[in-house]
């Protein structure tokens, strides 16, 4: 007993350099990822897709697909697995952490890119470095699918519309000749620029065990 | 935006000031029958009276409860646009009948407090954007609550303390009245803070934060002047002293309960049962109390419903006559307050009083902020910085809720009452005149920081919305509750339920904001694309026929059955809009008769019409 603790204080130890998560936050997600894998060692996407609570949220597959694709991981893989590990898991959730009152401006500018990171990930989907109109229109559809009264075709306008708006901005001049391959990771940058990625990108992990506290919420 | 405040003044002005005539009649011990002649708006009718009852109530007897007024305000929505015409039509007659009724103390100081009552509710509703309400709800709480009592204790004590000091000459107050007197001046006034900043524009946060203060505090004046009143009254006897002391404990227990609980587990159920919490406590034991509050958080659900069911020229009416009452009214109760200056009769003048009323109150605002945004700023993530401070500190104005206050002060127990309001009168005019008119240089010269103005980007909506259901998706797969959780509940609720019942489809769709920016956007580009066409001497789609006939084809069918709602959300620089926007492409086509192949127009507009042709164009914008 004595023996796996301090193993799991060790890998804590490497996971909370890796993510940047506290002990307490560790341990409470590792309980998190127990509950959603059933107690074993790693989870699939089924296990995911089987969250009810996530069943009403339009754009389910591409969270729960960047939860499998390596690009998150940071380690410059691409493609995508079909099973995660804890650690897999943990580094995912990394980036949602909120910046504390200690966060230097350069870790700021970090995690800001990292947000942005994930966030283009999540958009281009076939992994080639930029958002091309089809894929976009893919995520608008989705995102607006579950608002019930706009159509297909509407939302592919929508994308349509917010992609000539990326291209405005980005290439002012472009020839009639010319057209838009899609949006880089540096525009992406750009015309994100005036949303606070930091504040608004992320959520509270706790550090106190709510396993407890919570009532009537679903636990798979 | 301050027009509607205004406008919102000049509604309460009336009510109350026909109420006013019908307690002449009646008596004023009306009963909890509502006068004759208010039923034109049941809902909202009804409530000012139960509150105006409760003033009148409030004067002689024991503090009664009231019936929940704050549903009844759901009728308001669909006949409200019938109300404020039968509003408007009453006012004229009012206004000329109350002119035999204005040296009557008892409408004036009513219809002072009711001022500030119905304000909240209706501007609120059109003007204050509820989410970021809610983020800053915490903040603004605890301003409210916490900075108003000791802005009120603070002021007692010290003028208290220097009463005994002998600072002030032979007056006959004692503490529990110079408690009394501060608990009716500490409150910041909407009115003068929305009549100041809406000149100067500072940024989104600070705005809501003096803001919102401003209205939340007005539950916590009157819950401190009716506890300090009935101390006087009942002159210190234990008995009911204790009622009213149990009363504030539990008061302050709500307030400090849920934060406290919040630090520990910042799962935000807590704020919401802390509102509800004060909320349901100020309804139950203050009259006076659940109108404004209740006209607030019903005004704000009822924003969105009443801009999308009613249709575009409805809106618009209703725009422009609250514009143009709005300036009527806030004429009015600041001239009224000059006016009340003029009654010499009640003029009072002690040095010592008022320049230290006056110096308290610069200070101890002062104070009271710094310290509570020094505390405030350990836990919040975006914080408020120095000199944000520094205006939300000078933004302290007191307004007409004050005099109202001081003048319903019983003069039989409260001998001094003349000397209070002259006080009140003085910190209102110096508050309101003069930093309210060094508040902007002040601003400008501070460089505070300044409401961005420009136009969201239709990807940053677009994030935006990827950003909501995102977060609540990480937060379910993570297993931590926050309030992306709760917005999440709450928006599928609203989706699934309340907007089937209250909004026709074609309102629903146009309410997607996303959508709305996207519309505004196809409706520039057109525009630009037209315009850039002529100055060029081409247009590239008037070449096929087929296409201006798509462009005409997509619009009408798609489009037309919530083109009138749309333009109800744009604000008024769009009105140049709408000479173009039933027919805006064909007419210049007819003119461009040209086909000048050779200048082109420009890629990103080129591209603009994927809808115009669809089948020609779509490969370059690939």
């Amino acid at each position: 007993m004595g023996a796996c603790q301090t193993r799991a204080e060790h890998q804590y130890q490497d996971l909370a350099d890796k993510t940047g998560f506290s002990f307490e936050q560790i341990k409470n997600l590792y309980q998190r990822f127990q509950q959603l894998s059933g107690n074993e060692e790693t989870i699939s996407r089924a296990n995911l897709d089987s969250m009810p609570a996530l069943a009403n949220n339009p754009i389910r597959k591409q969270i729960i697909g960047a939860f499998f694709d390596k690009r998150n991981q940071h380690q410059d893989e691409v493609g995508s697995c079909d099973q995660i590990g804890f650690e897999q898991f943990l580094m995912v959730m990394s980036h949602f952490r909120p910046p504390n009152l200690r966060t230097t401006d350069e870790e700021k500018e970090a995690m800001r890119k990292e947000k942005l990171r994930f966030l283009f990930n999540m958009h281009d989907s076939d992994n080639d470095g930029t958002i091309t109109l089809a894929e976009y229109r893919k995520v608008v559809e989705e995102l607006m699918s579950k608002s019930g009264e706009i159509g297909q075709e509407t939302a592919k306008a929508i994308a349509d519309a917010a992609m000539l708006e990326v291209a405005s901005i980005n290439v002012p001049n472009m020839g009639p000749e010319e057209f838009y391959e899609g949006i880089t990771f540096e525009h992406f940058e750009e015309i994100l620029k005036g949303l606070e990625m930091e504040s608004r990108m992320h959520i509270r992990f706790l550090d106190v065990d709510t396993s407890t506290m919570r009532c009537g919420k679903s636990q798979s | 935006m301050g027009a509607t405040w205004r406008f919102a003044l000049l509604l309460c002005m009336v009510l109350m000031l026909s109420r006013s005539l019908a307690n002449e009649d009646t008596g004023l011990n009306a009963g909890t029958t509502s006068s004759p002649g208010h039923q034109t708006d049941s809902g909202h009718g009804t409530g000012e009276e139960d509150s105006s009852h409760g003033e009148s109530g409030h004067e002689g007897e024991p503090i009664t409860t009231l019936p929940i007024v704050s549903w009844k305000w759901h009728h308001v929505s669909t006949p409200y646009i019938v109300v404020l015409w039968i509003l408007v039509s009453w006012l004229c007659k009012i206004v000329i009948e109350s002119n035999h009724h204005v040296t009557n103390i008892i409408p004036e100081s009513a219809l002072l407090i009711c001022f500030g009552f119905v304000l909240g509710g209706i501007i609120w509703g059109y003007s204050m954007p509820n989410k970021l309400f809610f983020s800053n709800m915490g903040a603004i709480l605890i301003y409210a609550v916490i900075g108003t009592c000791w802005n009120a204790a603070s002021l007692g004590l010290s003028l208290w303390g220097c009463h005994m000091g002998g600072a002030m000459g032979d007056l006959d107050i004692g503490l529990l009245q110079y408690l009394l007197f501060g608990s009716l001046i500490a409150a910041v006034d909407p009115v003068a803070v929305i009549a100041v900043f809406e000149q100067v524009h500072v940024n989104e946060v600070l705005f809501i934060l003096v803001f919102g203060e401003s209205l939340l505090n007005d539950g916590v004046t009157v819950v401190l002047f009716n506890v300090f009143d009935a101390f006087v009254s009942l002159g210190g006897p234990q008995i009911d002293a204790v009622e009213i002391i149990k009363g504030i404990i539990s008061f302050f227990v709500v307030a400090f309960g849920g934060s406290l609980r919040h630090q520990k587990h910042p799962d935000h159920r807590a704020w919401l049962r802390l509102v509800l919490g004060y909320l349901s406590y100020l309804t139950a034991e203050m009259l006076s109390l659940s109108a404004i509050l209740s006209i607030v958080f019903c005004g704000m659900c009822c924003q969105k419903y009443i801009n999308t069911n009613m249709d575009e020229r409805s809106v618009t009416t209703v725009r422009y006559v609250m514009k143009v009452l709005a300036n009527g009214s806030e004429t009015i109760i600041f001239v009224f307050l000059g006016i009340s200056a003029i009654d010499k009769t009640i003029w009072v003048w002690n040095t010592g009083f008022i320049l230290l009323t006056l110096f308290f109150i610069f200070i101890y605002r002062f104070i009271g902020v710094f310290v509570l945004t020094w505390i405030l700023n350990r836990y919040r993530l975006v914080r408020v910085e120095f000199i944000d401070q520094l205006i939300m500190s000078y933004g302290g104005l007191r307004g007409a809720v004050a005099y109202g206050l001081a003048t319903m002060l019983d003069e039989a127990k409260i001998k001094e009452k003349n000397l209070m309001v002259c006080t009140s009168l003085i910190v209102v005019y110096f508050t309101v005149i003069l930093q309210g008119i060094t508040m902007k240089p002040l601003v400008n010269w501070l460089k505070v920081k300044r409401a961005a103005v420009t136009d969201i980007t239709l990807v940053e909506k677009l994030q935006n919305k990827v950003f909501d259901h995102m977060l609540v998706a990480i937060e379910d797969i993570s297993g931590q509750i926050g309030h992306n959780y709760m917005r999440d509940k709450w928006n599928h609720f609203e989706e699934k339920w309340m907007s089937r019942i209250l909004m026709k489809p074609s309102a629903r769709k146009s309410r997607d904001y996303v959508f709305n920016v996207f519309h505004q956007l196809n409706l520039k580009d057109a525009m630009s694309y037209v315009e850039e066409g002529e100055r060029r001497g081409s247009l590239e789609f008037i070449r096929n026929e087929t296409a201006i006939i798509d462009f005409k084809k997509k619009f009408a069918d798609d489009f037309s059955e919530v083109m009138p709602d749309i333009t109800a959300d744009t604000s008024d620089d769009h009105g140049a809009m709408s000479p173009m926007r039933r027919d805006p492409v064909p007419s210049i086509s007819l003119d461009m008769a040209r086909a000048d192949h050779d200048a082109a127009p420009v890629k990103g507009q080129e591209a603009a019409p994927p809808q115009i042709q669809p089948e020609s164009t779509s490969t370059q914008t690939r």
